[in-house]
């Protein structure tokens, strides 16, 4: 049996997800920014993290972006393979963007050509993203990317004797040539394995986990916390002004590869990093 | 103690500044990010006249989101400063004397910084929201095409930055690292 999803119910929820999205900070970023505000030793750190928080509640007061940069829409679907949409999905999701980026007041951020460079004026397309998976229900995640961040974004394809210090040696690069740019602290997704493409992706998919959700896997768990500790120690710091508190999370994300590979993805992610999800 | 520094900002008071410096700017400036820069150097380039007085200006890397009803602006937090670095020595050559943005710069921003006497100051990024506020008003005069990057003046009342480059070159995000790691020595 397919259960029936009329599209409009797609643009009517993406609308809604992107405004929140944009204007409320998760419950999960709030808590580990209050923490590391409270355990942050260097006084100009503090003054920082004070301020972000100060930021976020007038964010949500006013109903207003928490950053002018309310990013490229990225948006995950996970589509129940016994749904059937009545109407083009991607059509749906688009007129979602357009609503949710004119209604809100947010920022119109898309160029259509990469090198001819004209604003769309809409903010879409998208960049979306498909699951196919089991059950009869629609997962529709938004999340606004920032590009002060995603800029300092890298990817390796290290070689298999590089094995797990290659790894670690290269997340703390990235984050060290990053420096003040993406708006530390940071949230560092992760991704190591697949192809070169697979690893950009489970490292943008790592970015959608809770900042206080350590991976499943106990193994890449201890790691994460490993490089969140290494990362905290290079002194960057709030704004790059000095500090512990250079970033707030690590999260890992790791699929099987070819015998010859090692594909290590960094996707850099500021403080105000924004998902909301719903289910239909 | 915060300094009250005055925008338009004079090359004087610009080389009084000093890296780490906490100021709270008043008076006019302008918003520019990448498109309008590469505008503003093409215009310098064929020997044209620029569309906002260059000479002590103050600008602003952002592109604000939209002003709701009874607001003068919408969240308008710094861009990444270094996108701009392929233009800002030919804006400082003109008499450009203050940036507000965040992150990096190149080596030729501040050679020509310490030639002419600029001061490259960060907002904090990510806080857009709360800047806002100190934004009083807000008009496009020039390349409305080009929607949130178009060149906006701003009145600015008390706007919270930090020198982090001054015009001798000295730079916060060394020595603030730097002095952080040694206090826990």
């Amino acid at each position: 049996m397919m259960r029936e999803i009329d599209a409009a119910r797609i643009t009517e929820v993406v609308a809604r997800l992107c405004v929140e999205a944009n204007c409320h900070l998760p419950q999960d970023m709030r808590d580990c920014i209050r923490h590391s505000c409270e355990s942050e030793p260097w006084a100009p750190g503090r003054e920082i993290l004070e301020r972000i928080m100060e930021n976020y509640h007038i964010a949500d007061e006013r109903n207003q972006p928490i950053c002018q940069d309310t990013g490229v829409a990225c948006v995950f679907l996970e589509v129940g393979q016994d749904v059937h949409v009545n109407g083009s999905i991607e059509d749906a999701v688009n007129e979602g963007v357009r609503r949710g980026y004119a209604e809100g007041y947010l920022r119109k951020s898309v160029v259509g050509d990469p090198l001819n460079r004209v604003n769309t004026g809409d903010n879409t397309p998208a960049m979306i993203y498909y699951d196919l998976v089991p059950g009869d229900q629609l997962k529709i995640t938004v999340a606004p990317k920032g590009f002060g961040s995603e800029n300092m974004s890298q990817i390796k394809m290290l070689k298999p004797s590089d094995g797990l210090q290659g790894v670690k040696d290269f997340i703390v690069k990235v984050v060290e040539e990053a420096g003040p740019n993406p708006c530390p602290p940071i949230v560092v997704g992760v991704g190591i394995g697949g192809t070169f493409d697979k690893a950009a992706y489970m490292a943008k998919k790592a970015l959608m986990r809770s900042v206080d959700q350590r991976s499943e896997d106990p193994f890449y768990a201890d790691l994460e916390r490993e490089m969140l500790d290494k990362i905290n120690t290079l002194g960057i710091g709030p704004q790059g002004f000095g500090g512990r508190t250079t970033a707030l999370a690590v999260n890992i994300e790791h699929g099987p590869t070819h015998i010859a590979g090692l594909p290590v993805a960094v996707n850099i992610n500021c403080h105000v990093t924004r998902h909301k999800t719903e289910v239909l | 103690m915060a300094i009250k520094v005055t925008a338009p900002l004079s090359r004087e008071e610009a080389r009084k500044l000093r890296s780490g410096d906490s100021c709270l700017i008043s008076g006019v400036i302008y918003t520019a990010r990448d498109a309008a820069h590469k505008r503003l150097c093409e215009l310098v380039a064929q020997g044209k006249e620029l569309p906002l007085d260059i000479k002590d200006a103050v600008i602003y890397f952002v592109g604000p989101t939209p002003a709701k009803e009874g607001q003068a602006i919408g969240s308008a937090g710094p861009t990444t400063s270094y996108r701009m670095d392929a233009y800002s020595p030919t804006l400082i050559a003109q008499g450009q004397t203050g940036m507000i943005g965040k992150g990096k710069r190149g080596p030729e921003v501040v050679a020509a910084m310490k030639e002419h006497g600029a001061v490259y100051f960060g907002a904090i990024g990510g806080c857009g929201a709360l800047l806002s506020k100190c934004i009083k008003k807000a008009e496009v005069i020039a390349y409305e095409d080009l929607g949130a990057e178009a060149i906006r003046r701003l009145e600015v009342e008390d706007f919270p930055a930090v020198v982090i480059i001054d015009s001798q070159g000295n730079n916060l995000y060394e020595t603030g690292r730097t002095a952080y790691l040694e206090s826990l020595q």
